[in-house]
């Protein structure tokens, strides 16, 4: 798999060969499926709620200065520090600084698809600080040195027999030389190994669902406590959090957590929520001594003054995905880019660049199903079609396709002409099918029949048979 | 109460103008039975639809543009599928937006156009004579299913024939131009739908939009499945003599 949007199509056909690949793409479709529904029936007012999810995170974009300054404060009284950083250049410096300042040589991290999009790991890597994913997911991509192909399931691309191989190939140097085939033995063998790391880490970096402006808390969610332990061990808790992850209200956060996990894996709520506010406070039993913020903007602000401003109400829960028949053909990965589906699709060309990107938001079939599923309201397809339309007057989109269309377009606005030569055109592809009613291959319509027969038209157009009748039939 | 006797233009859509005439001609003749003056404006080509999902949005609002006029003296328009219907009923106003007299005729032409099970059903309160027993199953397409809303109507005008396919919201990989963009990914969407439908048992599969139906069909052919393929009206209109899409003729 290349590591870049443009090489959608050769990926997916990569992916579309995998066997194991696909196996777990189909299980994911289930499972998620079939959650999310179930969750959703069970709550009557789950329409009603998403409406106000949406709102909730509306007003705060109008207002994301002001919550965002309220929130710098509220941390800053509790003990912590915020650190306002650009672009992912100056994030990873901050977070490089802040490990240098207490000596880090291991950082655990709690899932954060932000520490992905600013390349955290390997950066700490080549400054000798060894980074530890603690979610189990991330745990097992990091053995495979892979990105996350799901946002919210980052190895659902690996079975478990893979899995099994992966943790015989390194952790018999940790003192686990058999080989294990169960799932529940896996994880357990994975936590031992974890535990470990907790106790050793100097550093335990999270990322965060929400950040609460008037608390100054961060908020995340896991199915496996693994965020807790990272961040109440190590000296110092960094959370690296994306600005529009703001909401105002303890409570705006308990609306979303109701939308989220329902949304996502089709939980009421996830195993663990955990609100975190400022270091460790004198008589607290646990906590970090140190407790930092570092706010990354990344190209948002951007996208806030702009026509695709609706992808950033996006919680990451990633039910456009789970729901994306593209997705769940082709897999994560083969987007090429840290996020992925229908709202990869959107979010890549806007924090990247177009120009390298244009394949993602062309890479749907519009069937809106993503759209119907998400529960904060984004118009997906719509915000796609207006990057195929940035795209295209950017003259960004395949010469070859351009001029189809222009010659198309141009012919179809001659009503008459049109009629006359499609009649034509009609006729002699009947006559040259011979019958069969279809054609295994045509000239300039490789794209079709390289994988499907082509029907042939039936013979004259509807439009020239009508005129005719209607001449006869005065 | 239907309305009496309306003039129905009929938007017949360029593949099935191209494609498949038959499913026009079946279009026609159930909005005749169900008590319609029809007309066919000689002034249509395209919605516009490949040009906006393409991008384009000039293009597509010059063949707005030029559509709306071809529409304009009906009472009712009807289109024999979803995806043109729901592009003129849900798209024109926007991409027309920045012309306030096109837009505003964009808004009237929207409330005017029917996906043509809909029309039949909703408005026309038709129900056609039975045309046969056969068991079928239908494919419901995005377009119309989710901008439009039309999912019971083809089940309620082909009562106790449909054969439920399962994740019947799920897309069938055509897209548009998607399908030969992407066609490795749109294939593989396709196989699963085409399993989904050959497990129902049914011999024929219907749908109300032909660029699916042509997919689906193209590639059930060369998979050598037996299924065979029709558009809606067909089937309601009781025409079993024409040969399915992609399929020999006899």
């Amino acid at each position: 798999m290349q590591r870049r949007p443009s090489a959608f199509n050769a990926n997916a056909a990569e992916a579309l060969l995998d066997a194991n690949l696909q196996a777990a793409l189909g299980a994911a479709e289930a499972g998620f499926g079939v959650k999310r529904r179930k969750a959703i029936m069970g709550l009557p007012e789950f329409d009603a709620l998403c409406d106000r999810a949406a709102a909730i995170k509306d007003h705060v974009l109008d207002h994301l200065d002001t919550y965002l300054e309220r929130f710098e404060a509220q941390v800053f009284a509790s003990g912590g520090m915020v650190h306002w950083c650009e672009d992912a250049e100056e994030a990873r410096q901050t977070i490089l600084a802040l490990c240098r300042s207490v000596n880090a040589r291991m950082v655990t991290k709690g899932k954060s698809m932000v520490t992905e999009e600013i390349g955290l790991n390997p950066f700490l890597e080549a400054n000798n600080i060894r980074p530890v994913e603690t979610d189990l997911g991330e745990y097992i991509i990091q053995l495979a040195d892979e990105p996350p192909s799901h946002i919210i399931g980052p190895a659902l691309h690996k079975t478990k027999d893979q899995v099994s191989d992966l943790f015989h190939t390194h952790h018999p140097a940790l003192g686990f030389p058999d080989r294990l085939t169960e799932g529940e033995a896996l994880v357990g063998e994975a936590r031992s190994i974890l535990r470990q790391q907790y106790l050793q880490a100097d550093v335990g970096v999270t990322g965060a669902n929400f950040l609460i402006a008037e608390t100054g808390s961060t908020v995340i969610v896991t199915n496996e406590g693994n965020g807790d332990m990272t961040q109440i061990f190590p000296r110092m808790h960094i959370v690296l959090a994306s600005i529009e992850k703001i909401v105002p209200t303890l409570e705006d956060a308990a609306t979303l957590l109701r939308v989220l996990a329902r949304s996502a894996t089709g939980q009421e709520m996830s195993v663990y929520t955990t609100f975190s506010t400022g270091p460790k406070r004198r008589g607290d039993a646990d906590g970090p001594e140190q407790f930092h913020v570092v706010l990354l903007d990344n190209g948002r602000s951007e996208i806030l003054g702009g026509k695709q401003r609706d992808i950033l109400r996006c919680i990451r829960c990633g039910a456009c995905m789970n729901n994306c028949p593209v997705y769940l053909s082709a897999g994560g990965h083969a987007y090429g880019a840290t996020y992925m589906g229908p709202m990869g699709s959107v979010l890549t060309p806007n924090l990247t660049s177009l120009k390298k990107s244009q394949a993602l938001p062309f890479a749907s079939s519009f069937c809106g199903r993503c759209e119907a599923v998400c529960p904060m309201r984004i118009p997906l397809p719509g915000l796609m079609r207006e990057l195929r339309s940035d795209a295209h007057e950017q003259r960004l989109t395949p010469p070859r396709e351009r001029l189809w269309l222009a010659a198309w377009a141009w012919l179809a606005r001659r009503p008459a002409l049109y009629h006359a030569l499609s009649g034509f055109g009609m006729r002699a592809l009947h006559l040259l099918a011979r019958g069969a009613g279809r054609f295994a291959w045509l000239p300039l319509a490789g794209g079709w029949t390289r994988t499907r027969d082509f029907p042939a038209p039936q013979g004259e157009s509807f439009m020239a048979q009508w005129a005719r009748r209607a001449k006869t039939e005065p | 109460m239907p309305p009496s006797n309306p003039h129905v233009a009929l938007f017949v859509t360029c593949l099935v103008d191209l494609f498949r005439p038959s499913a026009g001609f079946a279009a026609v003749k159930l909005l005749q039975d169900a008590g319609c003056r029809v007309s066919v404006p000689q002034g249509q080509t395209c919605c516009g639809q490949p040009a906006y999902n393409s991008g384009d949005k000039s293009s597509a609002a010059l063949l707005a543009a030029q559509t709306i006029r071809s529409l304009r003296e009906y009472d009712f328009v009807v289109a024999p599928s979803g995806s043109c219907a729901a592009m003129i009923k849900c798209h024109y106003p926007d991409l027309l937006a920045g012309d306030p007299e096109l837009s505003a005729q964009a808004r009237v032409l929207a409330a005017r156009i029917w996906e043509l099970t809909q029309f039949l059903h909703d408005v026309m309160q038709f129900k056609p004579a039975a045309a046969g027993d056969e068991k079928i199953t239908h494919l419901d397409s995005c377009s119309g299913l989710r901008e439009l809303g039309v999912q019971a109507q083809p089940r309620a005008l082909l009562p106790g024939r449909i054969i439920e396919n399962g994740d019947g919201d799920v897309c069938c990989g055509f897209g548009g131009t998607f399908c030969v963009k992407y066609a490795g990914v749109s294939t593989a969407i396709a196989d699963k739908k085409l399993d989904r439908l050959a497990a129902t048992g049914a011999h024929t599969a219907t749908g109300g939009d032909l660029g699916c139906l042509m997919h689906l069909a193209g590639r059930a052919a060369r998979r050598g499945m037996p299924l065979q393929f029709r558009h809606v009206a067909e089937v309601l209109a009781g025409d079993n003599k024409t040969p399915g899409i992609a399929a020999e003729e006899k």
